[in-house]
């Protein structure tokens, strides 16, 4: 693994679109060539080492390659995203659409990110250290495929529209979250560590939410069935069991109608 | 000797009513009265005969103080803002016709800019949850001739849209409907006893913020399935009852406005109300409409949408048109900073925006174009008095069911002032120039 180091030395004025800060768009690149890579202000394009400065060298395919990102990159958009191999470090909070559309990979951040965090993400896996914003892992407007697989674990809190159309993966939030969670879910499972607000799993199809706080306010589409046990990210406790959204259509298999499954620590 | 001109249309709300008359003096020059329209209508008219009316565009000095400029020096000033800009926001769009609309188009795609309407504090969420699960909506016209059930959810046309109940909805004999208004149901949805509450068959007090459970609810019962006792302060059996009635009924329609958009949950309510009126075609006919504000902020989403594919928030900044309300929509990028510049035209956002973003817009290099003094005027470097479209000039306005509807000039506007398409016309050849293209 070769290790590439960006660090910020230009705030933009506006905000930067970099969504070359990938290991795909990095590999098999010297220094300069990564430096001459194009980010986006507003309606100017400028390059990348205009606002990084650039050490170390990629490797020679995306997945021998590491990213450091360095500085207050609380202005810096789109880092990671579309990435499918290699890793991704961020030393600190970031802006909107980080690791969104990822396919592969790892990208960890040692701060919060903004809004649109994993948007549509298919694969790999994301590990921020504080909070996310609004529509962690949800779907592009207007799309009806949200998070499709990979591994997205927030330490801290969650902001609303969490795993929105949510079709596979997984999400763990350490924290707590605030309104709609899960909302046309369709596969996949959400794990809320902490409390969550209300509206959970509104239009929900299949899939699981499992929240270890309370629910302000349930949807009047969940049904209580019964308690499990269930080990959870390595901790065992009893849920009950709801079955929704009941006004929501289901598929059948094998004669038999399937919910979503919604799980409240007992 | 007086003139009457008939079937004016009213440029003021999106039910765009159009069996307006005008008393207009002899030379047609004045405008005398107005009648069949309802108070705001008629004095949207009238305030254009305002003697005090501004006429030719204001600068703003360095004291704070205005000083007037020409036409062709308020183009000058607003090409090179956005033209130098490097993110403009081009904001408003929905009290003007959609030929402005065009040309403004142009100029944002040349610039670069953020064109943005008044949906995006308004029917935006609507526009999402469509995108996201579709519209079985119809015309007007079919509400009148048809619906014997109505359902208005968070809104108050009473106030709102003052003849949109007796001229469309409630109370109109049309052709399958004879018996008016007592052969419809109305059924009123609002945390708040309103006068069209008043008006109401079936008024549910809905808990503030739970209307996405109420509709969860409703869909519930569709299915016949289990309720709790209580959703959202509304009775289990007055949601089966309602259930019933809006299964039984023979077309339907749902209208919706600010409380359900601007609440919690925003785009999420309309999604589910949009899914509970696909439910009930499995019963009978049913459909949903926004009840849109401003008179042709549907023209701006019809016109962006067939120039960019996308009905508001569009992002031009990197030449091709992106859209993500809560990213590009007008209050993110003021709060947030992500814009250097701000051209309004057709809106006062310095009236409905919150007062951070406002502040941003006082900070901003600011133009407003709008015939009349408004808070935004007052946050503005320069101030481009226009004619009152509608009023002055006629052109295409889109009705809130998306019926283009043409409107018609009724008196002439003051000597030598310009309309929103012109000015923007001599905006657009400046930036053309600027930009050597």
């Amino acid at each position: 693994m070769s290790t590439v180091e960006l660090t910020l030395k230009q705030q933009p004025e506006l905000y930067l679109e970099t969504e070359k800060i990938t290991p795909d768009s990095f590999a098999g690149k010297s220094a300069d060539e990564i430096a001459a890579l194009d980010v986006y202000e507003g309606n100017l394009t400028h390059k990348l080492g205009d606002f990084f400065t650039i050490s170390g060298t990629p490797g020679q395919t995306a997945q021998d390659t590491v990213i450091k990102v360095k500085g207050d990159l609380l202005r810096i958009k789109w880092i990671g995203a579309k990435m499918t191999a290699g890793k991704v470090i961020v030393d600190s909070n970031t802006d909107m659409y980080t690791g969104a559309f990822m396919e592969g990979g790892e990208i960890i951040v040692n701060g919060n990110t903004g809004h649109f965090t994993a948007l549509g993400m298919k694969g790999g896996n994301i590990h921020i250290k504080g909070s996310a914003g609004n529509y962690l892992g949800a779907a592009y407007r207007g799309d009806w495929r949200g998070m499709m697989g990979g591994v997205l674990r927030v330490d801290g809190d969650a902001g609303s529209d969490v795993g929105t159309f949510m079709r596979g993966g997984e999400i763990i939030i350490g924290g707590n979250t605030d309104v709609h969670v899960g909302t046309h879910q369709e596969g996949g499972k959400i794990v809320v560590k902490g409390n969550a607000k209300s509206k959970v799993g509104g239009q929900m199809v299949k899939g699981e939410i499992i929240v270890f706080g309370t629910i302000d306010v349930m949807m009047p589409g969940f049904a209580h069935r019964d308690n499990i046990d269930l080990e959870v990210d390595g901790a065992k406790a009893t849920f009950k069991r709801f079955e929704g959204d009941l006004g929501e259509r289901h598929p059948k298999s094998k004669g038999k109608v399937i919910y979503g499954q919604l799980y409240i620590k007992a | 000797m007086t003139k009457l001109i008939t079937d004016v249309v009213c440029p003021f709300c999106g039910t765009l009513c159009d069996d307006l008359e005008v008393v207009v003096s002899d030379d047609g020059k004045e405008l005398l009265e107005v009648n069949n329209a309802c108070a705001i209508g008629a004095e949207k008219f009238l305030h254009s005969q305002a003697k005090d009316r501004l006429t030719r565009p204001r600068m703003r000095n360095e004291d704070g103080s205005w000083r007037e400029v020409s036409y062709d020096e308020a183009a000058e000033f607003t090409a090179q803002m956005l033209a130098k800009s490097k993110k403009p926001l081009m904001y408003g769009w929905s009290s003007t016709n959609c030929e402005s609309q065009v040309v403004g188009s142009h100029v944002a795609e040349l610039v670069g800019g953020q064109l943005d309407n008044t949906a995006t504090v308004c029917h935006g969420s609507t526009l999402i949850a469509v995108q996201d699960v579709g519209v079985p909506s119809c015309t007007l016209g079919e509400i009148k001739n048809r619906a014997d059930m109505v359902v208005f959810w968070g809104c108050n046309p009473a106030h709102a849209h003052p003849r949109h109940m007796s001229r469309y909805s409630l109370f109109p004999r049309g052709f399958f409907t004879a018996k008016g208004h007592r052969g419809r149901t109305a059924v009123v949805v609002d945390p708040r006893p309103t006068d069209s509450a008043n008006l109401a068959d079936i008024y549910l007090p809905v808990e503030q913020g739970r209307d996405y459970e109420l509709l969860s609810a409703l869909r519930v019962a569709f299915r016949n399935e289990q309720l709790p006792d209580v959703v959202a302060g509304i009775s289990k059996e007055k949601i089966y009852e309602v259930a019933e009635k809006m299964k039984n009924a023979r077309f339907g329609c749902i209208f919706f406005g600010m409380g359900v958009t601007h609440s919690l949950s925003n785009n999420h309510n309309i999604d589910i109300a949009i899914q509970v009126t696909r439910d009930l075609n499995e019963f009978t006919k049913w459909s949903i409409m926004p009840m849109r504000g401003h008179y042709n902020v549907t023209g701006a989403g019809e016109v962006w949408g067939w120039q960019f594919g996308f009905p508001f928030c569009v992002d031009l900044s990197r030449g091709f048109a992106r859209y993500n309300p809560g990213e590009s929509s007008s209050n993110d990028l003021l709060m947030r900073e992500e814009i250097d510049s701000v051209f309004v035209l057709g809106s006062d956002p310095g009236a409905h925006f919150p007062f951070s973003s406002v502040k941003k817009m006082n900070a901003l290099p600011c133009v407003v174009v709008d015939p009349h003094i408004t808070p935004s005027t007052v946050v503005a470097d320069l101030h481009v008095p226009v004619a009152f479209v509608g009023v002055e000039v006629g052109g295409c306005a889109y009705r809130m069911d998306s019926v283009p509807i043409e409107s018609h000039k009724v008196v002439d506007a003051p000597e030598g002032m310009l309309t929103d398409e012109e000015f923007l016309k001599l905006v657009l050849a400046r930036v053309k120039e600027i930009k050597g293209v």
